[in-house]
């Protein structure tokens, strides 16, 4: 095992900082039902960390615990180095986490610019009365956010959607936008459920992409759940493997291909 | 033909997020202002002030009020009338403690009282969402106008438990009462609806429009990225009550002059307002323009029409205007949720296009 603060540099040569975020036995429960078993893992600065496992594995719920929504009942979420009291989804945001989500959540009724602006929250700091007035600090606050935003649109490549309503646009643009609007935020961690759910090869092949720029220009260190085991293996540096609430593997994807465990889990097992 | 945007190009995000991106629009819009204050009030007299013009700007006021709340918020509620009525009473109050001060700061007083009272009511709103927040609302509705009946103190333990508006005025100006004249009551209430529209423009259009959105369209994850469901919904409550209640207080004082709060301020004025919603178009100014004039025309045009050209009587005429909204609000829900200003939007990208389909 490595030590928290020192890094590692992965296979095709990038250097891999200490760890940003670390789970310490997390166990979430719904009533009766165990969704995470005693899990702990850590997700080290710059490093593209996938979270796999079969369906109702509890990965969503992982990254539920992540972003704030669900609260464990037991263990303790470690971020940059200070265990996080129980907190609102809304202060995670603040404290730079951002995610998408499996099932877009796109806001329908607004552009793609105002979807992704939504995204700045957390750098607006005009009050309500300067923003009625518009003229001065508002609009400086506002011009400067768009600046950023533009920036991200550029680098999605959806510059020609900008100011179209959400509602109208394919569904693997709508994927694209949603990634849009949670790098807006410029975030220290990124958090990725299934990005690549219902797309065709060449929509797979722009996200992957995506992501992997993302995390070369922009350094953003990323968790991602996904099914596509090929995807997995390519774009992550280091895999968790969950089945039925547990952690069953926990490595680089060769370390994972080869797990007995692993394989069992999703090939089944035979049980004479 | 002069009504696109090719060769008017934007070089600035300044330019390019302003209200009316095309230029045509942008002259129309200042036509219609230099009419509304140069040219309207010198050719006024009572009877448009106090058939169309007077009931059109403060509806005007409610709508948007409203349509914030509704329309943008996604927050349903049924207390307009009630909030109305505290705008009102607010007023009241105001202008019978401190007779010396302008009905300018009477007004926005009454509608600061009026966005407290909402905030109070909007708490509800954090834990409850759709037909539960409109039955909390609502019942704000029924316990306000109660309160104003049951509370003497609240109409000056006047005898007749109404309350009148005494004589004030603006800069020697006369807003209120029987002798006030026209122009001066509809320049009064003219500023008040300006200004509210140009603050709701720039709520909507920046950073609190967009959390009020984004609550609107999906509120878990506007929580997820960083809005803060309580500062968002309340803050929706507070703007959408300021404007109601200076509406209340400008219908109360300036428009009727006398009230009786069950009968004016009851839950039909909050079905109304919520009707020119509706019609004029959910999450959108101008729509709430569009509701009010529709709403505040089509009795005045139906009378126009039924009783004095084709010599209905009077009673069946107004019972018309009810079935024909009735079926109006039905239709606009089927047909065109997004109402007028829907309609207007596409007649618009139509005109893009003309005199050349594609």
């Amino acid at each position: 095992m490595l030590d928290s603060t020192e890094g590692y540099v992965t296979e095709d040569g990038r250097k891999i900082g200490g760890v940003v975020m670390e789970m310490k036995n997390i166990t979430l429960r719904f009533g009766g039902v165990v969704a995470i078993k005693d899990i702990s893992f850590d997700i080290r600065e710059g490093e593209i960390r996938a979270i796999i496992g079969p369906n109702g594995a509890g990965k969503s719920s992982m990254l539920n615990v992540i972003s704030g929504f669900y609260v464990p009942q037991e263990g303790e979420v470690w971020f940059h180095g200070s265990k996080r009291p129980p907190m609102r989804p809304y202060e995670v945001a603040r404290q730079g986490i951002a995610r998408t989500f499996q099932n877009i959540a796109l806001f329908e009724g607004m552009s793609v610019l105002d979807n992704v602006m939504t995204g700045r929250l957390n750098y607006m700091k005009t009050n309500m009365f300067q923003q009625a007035w518009w003229k001065g600090k508002a609009e400086a606050e506002e011009v400067e956010n768009r600046e950023a935003v533009e920036k991200i649109i550029d680098f999605l490549e959806i510059q020609h959607i900008r100011k179209t309503p959400v509602s109208r646009l394919p569904y693997g643009l709508k994927k694209r936008v949603e990634l849009a609007r949670a790098l807006a935020a410029e975030p220290k961690l990124l958090l990725l459920d299934e990005p690549m759910a219902g797309m065709n090869v060449e929509e797979k092949e722009d996200m992957s992409r995506f992501i992997l720029d993302v995390n070369d220009e922009f350094g953003t260190t990323i968790a991602l759940i996904e099914h596509d085991m090929g995807v997995v293996m390519d774009l992550s540096d280091r895999v968790v493997v969950m089945d039925y609430g547990k952690k069953i593997g926990d490595g680089t994807p060769d370390e994972v291909r080869s797990n007995q465990d692993v394989i069992d889990a999703y090939l089944g097992v035979s049980h004479d | 033909m002069f009504y696109r945007e090719a060769g008017d190009f934007k070089v600035s995000y300044v330019d390019d997020s302003q209200t009316f991106p095309i230029k045509f629009d942008r002259y129309r819009y200042y036509v219609v202002l230099a009419v509304a204050f140069g040219i309207i009030p010198f050719i006024i007299n009572d009877y448009w002030a106090n058939a169309l013009l007077l009931p059109f700007l403060i509806y005007a006021i409610a709508a948007i009020g409203l349509n914030i709340l509704v329309g943008y918020c996604g927050q349903v509620s049924l207390g307009t009338g009630g909030f109305m009525a505290v705008g009102a009473y607010a007023c009241y109050k105001l202008m019978t403690a401190f007779p010396d001060v302008s009905m300018f700061i009477h007004v926005v007083l009454a509608g600061g009282v009026t966005a407290l009272v909402g905030v109070l009511f909007g708490l509800p709103s954090l834990r409850i969402k759709g037909f539960y927040l409109a039955v909390a609302t609502l019942a704000a509705q029924f316990f306000l106008v109660w309160l104003f009946n049951r509370v003497p103190w609240f109409y000056n333990y006047s005898a007749s438990g109404q309350i009148n508006a005494p004589e004030r005025d603006v800069f020697g100006i006369i807003i209120t009462g029987p002798n006030a004249p026209a122009w001066a009551t509809y320049l009064f209430c003219l500023i008040f609806l300006t200004v509210c529209a140009l603050i709701a423009r720039n709520l909507t259009r920046g950073t609190t429009g967009r959390s009020w959105m984004a609550i609107r369209d999906m509120d878990i994850a506007a929580e997820i990225i960083g809005v803060n469901p309580l500062k968002a919904k309340i803050s929706a409550f507070a703007v959408s009550s300021f404007f109601v209640g200076i509406a209340g207080a400008l219908f109360f004082a300036v428009y009727l002059g006398a009230v009786e709060v069950g009968e004016v301020f009851g839950i039909q004025k909050s079905f109304l307002v919520l009707f020119m919603v509706i019609i004029g178009g959910l999450g959108s100014i101008f729509g709430s323009f569009a509701g009010a004039a529709f709403l505040v025309l089509l009795p005045v045009l139906l009378k126009l029409i039924g009783v004095d050209l084709l010599g209905w009587p009077t009673d069946i005429v107004a019972h018309l205007n009810l079935v024909i909204v009735g079926a109006l609000i039905i239709m606009f829900l089927i047909l065109e949720p997004h109402g007028l200003a829907q309609l207007w939007r596409v007649a618009k990208e139509k005109l893009r296009l003309w005199p050349f389909p594609h």
